[in-house]
């Protein structure tokens, strides 16, 4: 099959799946044999593209021309390529989890969840591909709609309160900032496609350049820089496999992807030489503020999307930096912090699922009961500090030598500095769990793993967070040839 | 004698000779196929013409043979043209839903009479958009005004007489201004074909009395098609009439006027002395702002999704003129754009409130509670045309917005783009309100057994909202049209 109909194949795939499931509402156990089906063979299409763009290749479709110029199109280079496998491939492991949690709970309106599921990550995947800032704003917006019943699956007055943060916030930012970026780059550079080295090609300086890239930092919301972040705790009142795929890897991820693809593509590093210094600060700030909260927050999801914002900082401040080293420990962030962050998330759920406990101060002595969720947990949290042997380690490495290697002391400082605090908001639940007896209260209900499924799904993610620090070959080789061009 | 030169005439004939056919068939059944057919024929004329102007310029047709200027002379040039699919079309496809709906609201014996004056509306709007003669405007405005007095009075709710008689006190004070600045401008120019006009007043050197007419046919047309403040007349009249009714005007009938004055600045007075004489830009700014801001602020606290929607309306002509203010190619491409976006958008919606009113007895916000689970489809795709509101990607309505800020950037003014795309964030607000009542709530116990719209409702509405979503994503037509009449209004290529 030529490169051009894979893409058409990985966007269709998720669609189809769409429809199968709504046609298989029936039967639930054909509904979720669709889901794996369709999981299954989207990463394959996604994995099939792998080889030819890390060869050099840069398979590219044109959808349609929607205005004069601007088209629907899409092309896949390394930086997509990567989210692209990292969201399909993790869709595989959600839905396996998915199917625990959903059944475990004894969830309402199922078909839907699978449903918008699917489109959500139809519309990640055409985030990840976009070739043009069109076609991501389009898909952008695509994917804050359709998850927004995800968000507010339960229909409850806090489901809807949350979901009116979360779209009023995504989409408050996109249209105010996103939209008008979009316009002024198109009026400004004459196109929008993405182009190693940038498009604006020194027609914009000073005030205005940095105005742009503001609109652009703060319209991308999904990337949660404060003070535009409060949609993501917002988002928390979904079940917890939304939690876990949208707002650990897709959605987020689409957000600080977008703003690596958009400051490498749009604005070009070189471009950008001085007129992101305020990015770092505000980025150092976002991370250090977010930490601070998720250190005094009892709720374990809560915990964990707080830890979440200040992980994505980490990606902006990493490209804002604007060394070669700290862009591609950006795009290994991307991929580390998916793998990390949907075991933790993962876990919380198995521990909600099995012993109904949602906060960090009930969790005494639960890693003896559950004793493969809670390694996994553990294993996810180092990856979070990053400390070896897990994947984190190996894009603050980078990120890091990147802001020495650009001598910016402050970067440095708050990478240390939250680092710090990474350990003592993660830690202490490890320590709890596996060191503090279990409250006389908790002796007489007993309880053990959560349901199969599930325990295997948190397993293999974390068994990938610490695989991704022994051979992170495939994502450093994209990571570099994003930088380079060509290999 | 070849028909394909007649087009013009037929254009205009063929729903103004099925009228009065209608009342002497005087059966429901005939009289809608009399009607539906003329507007079905029509559209295609439309269409043929549209063909036609894009391939082989502007086509000028004198009635009864009598040349211009002496004669009436119809003029089809990509502006018309465009509106004209625009109204014929949107008449061809409520008139099917027409038909189920009004089984419902209305009493059986006066179906043929609904019929007759929907037939003379149509033939009103389209001749407005074909005439190149000044009073000859005047009477076609006359004449689908008169007719859609008859049509908002035949609504179901007693309100509706009361919205009718507002409208039609606004109304006969908007054509009295009309026809005050038309005799004006003959009084001064001798004549009353538009063109011939155009060329005339660039002559003139003294300018009072062409001032006065500028004035009055300013707020003569700005009554009819809405423009904040002058737009008080139409929530009650959107919100009273019947279903098919609210749609076809919320579609068409502001949408001709904002012609009619695109027609009169540009091709009559000319673009120097309305805006560059005068502070129009100015004054056009400000009121288009204060439309869209106000007008969607009022519509968020709306109980009645009619009502709600029809503020949203007079805060979209907000755009609408928003695009004529800023004077230039991209700024009109913006406003002609929008007038059929907003027009396939506006009319889905409504088509598809007279979907809900059928099935919920009602479109208040308390009665749609739960309507996601009772009416799923007819509620989905109020969002979707909510979502066309709003300038959603993919929709409609982000084309017309991106030339919006896109004419707001070429004028380096970086505040009126954050008004425009505030101002769409109000409409998120009062979409949402649809959204929160349809999925949030259940429904109400006397309604939780509604069915799902019949087709002979669902499928006109769904046209329209698969309209929405492909002027969204295809706009060869809208823009491309758009465009090319933005460019002769400016006095570019024709």
């Amino acid at each position: 099959m030529a490169a051009e109909h894979l893409i058409l194949a990985a966007l269709g795939t998720p669609l189809v799946g769409a429809v199968g499931i709504a046609l298989s509402h029936r039967t639930p156990n054909w509904r979720e044999t669709v889901t794996l089906t369709t999981a299954a063979a989207l990463l394959l299409c996604v994995a099939a593209l792998l080889p030819g763009v890390l060869a050099g290749a840069r398979p590219a479709l044109r959808l349609m021309e929607v205005l004069p110029g601007l088209d629907l199109a899409f092309a896949v280079e390394p930086l997509g390529m990567l989210f692209a496998l990292v969201a399909s491939g993790l869709w595989i492991v959600n839905s396996l989890y998915s199917i625990g949690y959903m059944r475990g709970n004894d969830e309402a309106n199922q078909t839907r969840f699978y449903i918008c599921f699917a489109l959500a990550i139809a519309a990640a995947l055409g985030i990840a591909f976009s070739a043009n800032v069109f076609t991501l704003f389009v898909f952008y917006e695509l994917l804050t709609l359709i998850t927004y019943p995800l968000v507010t699956h339960h229909g409850s007055d806090k489901a809807r309160n949350g979901g009116r943060t979360y779209l009023g916030l995504l989409v408050g930012t996109s249209v105010l900032f996103l939209l008008p970026a979009l316009v002024f780059t198109w009026h400004v550079a004459g196109t929008t496609d993405f182009a190693p080295g940038g498009i604006l090609g020194g027609r914009l300086d000073g005030l205005a350049l940095a105005g742009l890239l503001a609109l652009y930092m703060f319209g991308l919301g999904k990337a949660a820089l404060m003070p535009f972040h409060r949609w993501l705790p917002a988002a928390m009142v979904a079940p917890t496999p939304v939690s876990a795929l949208l707002h650990a890897v897709a959605v987020v991820k689409a957000g600080v992807f977008s703003v690596v693809k958009v400051v490498v593509y749009v604005f070009g590093l070189d471009g950008l030489a001085g007129s992101a210094d305020w990015l770092v600060a505000v980025a150092g700030f976002t991370i250090l503020a977010a930490s601070v909260v998720a250190l005094n927050a009892d709720n374990l999801k809560r915990r964990l999307a707080y830890s979440t914002v200040s992980q994505l900082s980490y990606v902006v401040l990493a490209a804002a930096l604007l060394a070669p080293l700290s862009v591609v420990g950006a795009a290994l962030h991307i991929a580390a912090h998916a793998l990390g962050k949907i075991t933790l998330f993962f876990a919380a759920g198995a521990i909600y699922t099995a012993a109904h406990k949602t906060e960090v101060s009930q969790l005494d002595g639960i890693g003896r009961r559950m004793p493969w969720t809670m390694g996994a947990f553990a294993v996810g949290a180092l990856s979070m500090i990053g400390l070896p042997p897990a994947a984190g380690f190996v894009s603050k490495w980078y990120m890091l030598s990147g802001a020495m290697a650009a001598s910016h002391w402050l970067a440095v400082a708050v990478i240390v500095v939250s680092t710090l605090l990474n350990a003592g908001y993660f830690l202490p639940i490890v320590w709890r769990a596996f060191f503090r007896p279990v409250s006389a209260e908790d002796e007489r209900h007993p309880h053990g793993e959560a349901p199969l499924p599930m325990v295997f799904a948190l397993s293999l993610t974390a068994a990938g967070t610490l695989a991704l620090f022994f051979s992170p070959d495939v994502p450093l080789a994209l990571a570099q040839q994003m930088l380079r061009g060509l290999p | 004698m070849n028909l394909a030169a007649h087009l013009p005439a037929l254009q205009v004939v063929l729903p103004l000779a099925a009228a009065p056919l209608a009342v002497l068939l005087r059966g429901r059944g005939a009289a809608f196929m009399l009607v539906t057919l003329a507007a079905w024929a029509a559209f295609a004329v439309s269409i043929l013409l549209w063909l036609q102007v894009n391939a082989s310029g502007p086509i000028s047709y004198a009635i009864g043979s009598w040349a211009p200027p002496w004669g009436i002379e119809y003029r089809v040039d990509s502006l018309s043209a465009l509106l004209l699919m625009l109204v014929c079309g949107i008449a061809a496809v409520v008139l099917p839903y027409a038909r189920a709906s009004i089984e419902r609201e209305l009493r059986q014996d006066v179906h043929y009479l609904f019929y007759a004056m929907f037939a003379l509306c149509l033939a009103g709007l389209a001749g407005i958009a074909i005439t190149g003669d000044a009073f000859n405007l005047f009477v076609f405005l006359e004449i689908s005004s008169l007719s859609s007095y008859v049509l908002i009075a035949l609504g179901r709710d007693r309100r509706a007489l009361v919205a009718a008689y507002q409208y039609l006190i606004m109304g006969t004070i908007g054509a009295t201004f009309i026809v005050v600045g038309v005799g004006l401008l003959y009084l001064k120019t001798g004549t009353l074909n538009l063109a011939d006009m155009g060329v005339r007043l660039q002559e003139m050197t003294s300018h009072r009395p062409v001032l006065a007419a500028l004035a009055f046919l300013t707020v003569g047309i700005s009554l009819k098609l809405a423009l904040f403040p002058l737009h008080q007349w139409l929530p009650n009249a959107y919100a009273y009439a019947p279903s098919a009714v609210s749609a076809f005007l919320a579609a068409t009938a502001t949408k001709v006027s904002v012609y009619a004055l695109l027609r009169f600045y540009f091709s009559v007075f000319g673009e120097t002395a309305v805006f560059k004489r005068l502070p129009m830009e100015d004054l056009m700014l400000i009121l288009a702002l204060a439309g869209m801001f106000v007008a969607s602020a009022v519509a968020i606290f709306q109980h009645d999704l009619k009502r709600l929607f029809a503020y949203s309306s007079v805060a979209q002509i907000g755009y609408i003129v928003l695009g004529i203010s800023f004077d230039s190619v991209t700024g009109l491409t913006a406003t002609i754009a929008h007038l059929v976006n907003h027009a396939v958008t506006k009319g889905g919606l409504f088509l598809l409130l007279g979907a809900v009113m059928a099935g919920m007895g009602g479109v208040t916000l308390a009665r749609v509670h739960g309507i996601g689970r009772v009416m799923p489809l007819t509620a989905f795709g109020i969002v979707l045309c909510g979502l066309g509101l709003i300038g959603v990607p993919g929709t409609a309505g982000f084309v017309s917005k991106w030339y919006l800020i896109l004419a707001a950037l070429e004028k380096g003014q970086w505040w009126l783009v954050f008004l425009i795309v505030a101002s769409s964030l109000l409409a998120v607000a009062y979409v949402w309100r649809f959204v929160e009542a349809a999925y949030f709530h259940a429904p109400r116990a006397d309604l939780a057994t509604v069915r799902e719209a019949p087709a002979g409702l669902a499928i006109p509405a769904w046209t329209l909202v698969g309209a929405t979503i492909w002027f969204g994503l295809d706009t060869s037509v809208t823009v491309g049209s758009a465009a090319r009449a933005a460019a002769m209004l400016l006095g570019g290529a024709p």
